[in-house]
């Protein structure tokens, strides 16, 4: 079982991005891809997620079997995907509670209503978790949110859809320590045997508090090395260019 | 925009839409009184005889048809589209010559099973204080709980206003809108019937609302009510009205005028939530007058209809009157809402606000026409304008026309304009959360009219349910 990205050809407006990424991310794991600026990362997220401004060329990207992209952007969040967003969208006049209920009652049969009471007592116990306070359910979602807001919010939606595989795009950016630490809390709060993470990240920071399995580098659109934790310190360590060296030689 | 907003499936559009098709039925006509087609002094009189009207108002109803046939469309400023109405085609006057009932039960059953599938029994017994309920020209249903009677309120429609209470109407009768304010006011001035005559006396609030509803049946029928409501000193109340028709192969026309009273520290709430079928022609005239500390407030809803004109406005003419508009329009294919407010400060220390919101979907087309007017002798007047478009297609439309005269520099005015359109990154994220595109665009076209819905009473119709259904913030603890 896992989320699995298959010699991957993708990009925008003609311009390949991605060229021939391969990835396994099985349950259980977290896995983490670094690369600098213009690698592809956010890319990847959003084709994995179905953004329709990116267009596949080749390759394949499966979820537990499933076809992820023969699915529409919401068919693929129901089969159990979620994509933490870098900018989450401010969507004026709808409150953060609705919006979360909304998207939990996407995901029940038709004519099925969601147990409101169960529900603000689920939201209320996660939000406690995350240190949010009780007034955000009545916010516009993420309209006026700081940075950190908005990050712990993209983090309370994680946990209350439940979804088998987490895709993170850089969910550290823009935060202070202690939203970081927060932020981290939440994320090994569902590390779990039946969940995957995908944690895309320019820097090492947010993996002091988030240990991975695994840690890819992502450069020119394709993986260009694996190793376990310890290849994140040595990127810390040496920067990105000793890569350029290497995929040259390699080359 | 993404594609993907552009070509909407139906799905989406009914999703953005609202309850359309509610009111989209009828009963056969059955109709013992019937003006015939066409507009002439002999359909005057016939209306005069068949509702047994005074001299004065047969006079009153002439002299309108002079002023209506002497003014030309107003299509240099206003839609060609105008001029697609037949004036000659059009039945003025038809009603089945009975009174209105005071129960339900005396209604006849096709007119009481219209008004029952339109839930308006219900919601009396639920929340309302009186209901008046209009088919065609005349009222089949009009009743007043009892405490308000005794208290001295007066809910008739116009036919009894002027001729049982003329003391009490005729002197406002006619007087906040003159005939000659506009082609159609003058319409409506020569062939009215039905509306409701209210009057609250001195200090008298009104808890619950009164409601009136106006329900077209037939084809090529004009509805013309005339609504007149006095508060005296002091005295409050909400009313509401709506209003539907069945989907005619023709083009129908409601023209109303609506005047309101609020008298010295008076509060009067005006809501109305249209939903007239795509054929209907919309052209209505609504004015307030609000005396020293009088506040009038309009709350309008305008979905469907082919064309609406309807700009209410407040005249505050004692000092510290308040006068406010909020509306709420949608535009959908084949429709424009062609809407504003008009606030007219005659006092000082006056304020007013108004707050529009409309969308446009497909090759719908809204228009805002604004109009603030500060004279320059006058001192601390305040005025707030905010409209704001939402654009759902790449061929949807929006127009906004503000006027705003402020003389003197005693006074502090603010307008704010805004065109928007559902980001394509708003869908993306609502979408990776897992709403289909309908749900994410009629959340987002929900969060847009957010803060306006709330304006309106939450019993009060199946089509505003619709849109609010989302928002239960505030029910669990």
């Amino acid at each position: 079982m896992s989320l699995i990205v298959k010699d991957l050809h993708a990009g925008i407006e003609g311009n390949e991005i991605i060229k021939g990424l391969s990835l396994e991310v099985p349950k259980g794991e977290v896995h983490a891809i670094m690369g600098p600026n213009g690698s592809g990362k956010s890319t990847l997220s959003k084709v994995i997620s179905g953004h329709t401004d990116y267009a596949v060329k080749s390759g394949s990207v499966t979820l537990d079997g499933e076809d992820l992209l023969e699915m529409e952007i919401d068919e693929r969040s129901r089969a159990g995907l979620f994509l933490a967003f870098q900018y989450p969208a401010e969507v004026p006049g709808v409150s953060n509670a609705n919006f979360i209920r909304a998207a939990l009652q996407s995901r029940l049969p038709k004519g099925k209503e969601l147990d409101a009471v169960a529900y603000y007592k689920d939201l209320y116990s996660k939000m406690d978790a995350l240190g949010i306070d009780r007034k955000f359910t009545a916010r516009s979602v993420n309209e006026g949110f700081s940075g950190g807001e908005k990050k712990r919010n993209e983090v309370l939606q994680m946990m209350m859809l439940d979804p088998k595989y987490c895709v993170m795009d850089e969910t550290d950016s823009g935060l202070d320590i202690d939203a970081l630490k927060v932020v981290a809390q939440g994320v090994n709060s569902m590390r779990s045997p039946d969940r995957g993470f995908l944690i895309i990240t320019h820097y090492q920071r947010l993996l002091d508090y988030i240990e991975p399995d695994h840690v890819h580098v992502l450069a020119g659109g394709k993986i260009v090395r694996s190793g376990g934790k310890e290849l994140a310190l040595e990127l810390e360590a040496r920067g990105y260019d000793f890569l350029k060296e290497e995929t040259l030689t390699t080359a | 925009m993404s594609e993907a907003v552009q070509t909407l499936d139906a799905d989406t559009k009914s999703a953005i839409d609202i309850d359309r098709e509610k009111g989209d039925f009828r009963y056969p006509e059955n109709h013992k009184y019937d003006a015939g087609s066409g507009l002439s002094s002999a359909t005057i009189d016939y209306i005069c005889d068949v509702k047994g009207d005074k001299d004065w108002v047969r006079e009153f109803r002439h002299r309108a048809l002079k002023v209506f046939e002497g003014k030309p469309m107003p299509t240099h400023w206003a839609t060609k589209d105008l001029e697609n109405i037949d004036f000659d085609k059009i039945r003025y006057y038809l009603s089945d010559g009975a009174k209105p009932k005071r129960t339900w039960d005396e209604v006849p059953d096709d007119v009481k099973e219209t008004f029952e599938r339109l839930g308006i029994p219900e919601q009396e017994r639920a929340f309302l204080a009186g209901v008046e309920a209009q088919f065609d020209s005349e009222a089949a249903y009009s009743n007043v709980k009892e405490e308000l009677s005794k208290e001295g309120v007066i809910f008739v429609n116009s036919n009894e206003g002027l001729n049982e209470y003329a003391d009490i109407f005729r002197p406002y009768f006619g007087k906040v809108i003159p005939t000659g304010d506009n082609k159609f006011s003058a319409l409506n001035s020569a062939v009215f019937s039905g509306g409701s005559f209210i009057y609250v006396p001195k200090g008298v609030k009104v808890k619950h609302p009164l409601q009136a509803y106006f329900r077209i049946n037939s084809e090529n029928f004009g509805q013309f009510e005339r609504t007149l409501i006095i508060c005296d000193e002091g005295a409050e109340l909400t009313y509401m009205e709506g209003c539907t028709a069945p989907k005619f192969e023709t083009a129908t026309l409601h023209s109303a005028v609506v005047e309101l009273v609020a008298l010295k520290g008076a509060k009067i709430q005006y809501i109305t939530v249209q939903n007239w079928s795509s054929n209907v022609f919309n052209l209505v005239t609504k004015r307030g007058l609000a005396m020293e500390d009088a506040e009038v407030r309009w709350i309008d809803c305008n979905i469907g209809s082919r064309l609406t004109m309807k700009y209410p406005g407040v005249v505050m003419k004692g000092e510290g009157a308040r006068g406010e508009v909020i509306s709420i329009a949608l535009a959908n294919d084949g429709q424009h809402q062609d809407t504003g407010a008009k606030m007219i400060h005659a006092a000082d220390n006056t304020t007013s606000n108004v707050v529009s919101k409309s969308i446009s979907v497909g090759e719908g087309r809204s228009t805002y026409r604004g109009q603030v007017h500060i004279p320059k002798h006058l001192k601390g007047c305040k005025n707030n304008t905010e409209c704001d478009a939402l654009l759902i297609n790449s061929s949807s439309r929006t127009d906004t026309y503000p006027a705003i005269t402020v003389k003197g520099n005693q006074h502090a005015t603010q307008h704010e304009a805004s065109v928007s359109q559902v980001s394509e990154e708003m869908l993306f994220y609502l979408q990776q959360r897992g709403l289909s595109e309908a749900e994410a665009m009629s959340l987002a076209v929900n969060g847009f009219v957010n803060e306006l819905v709330r304006e309106f009473p939450m019993e009060y119709s199946v089509e505003l349910k619709r849109l609010i259904e989302l928002e239960m913030e505030g029910s669990v603890g």
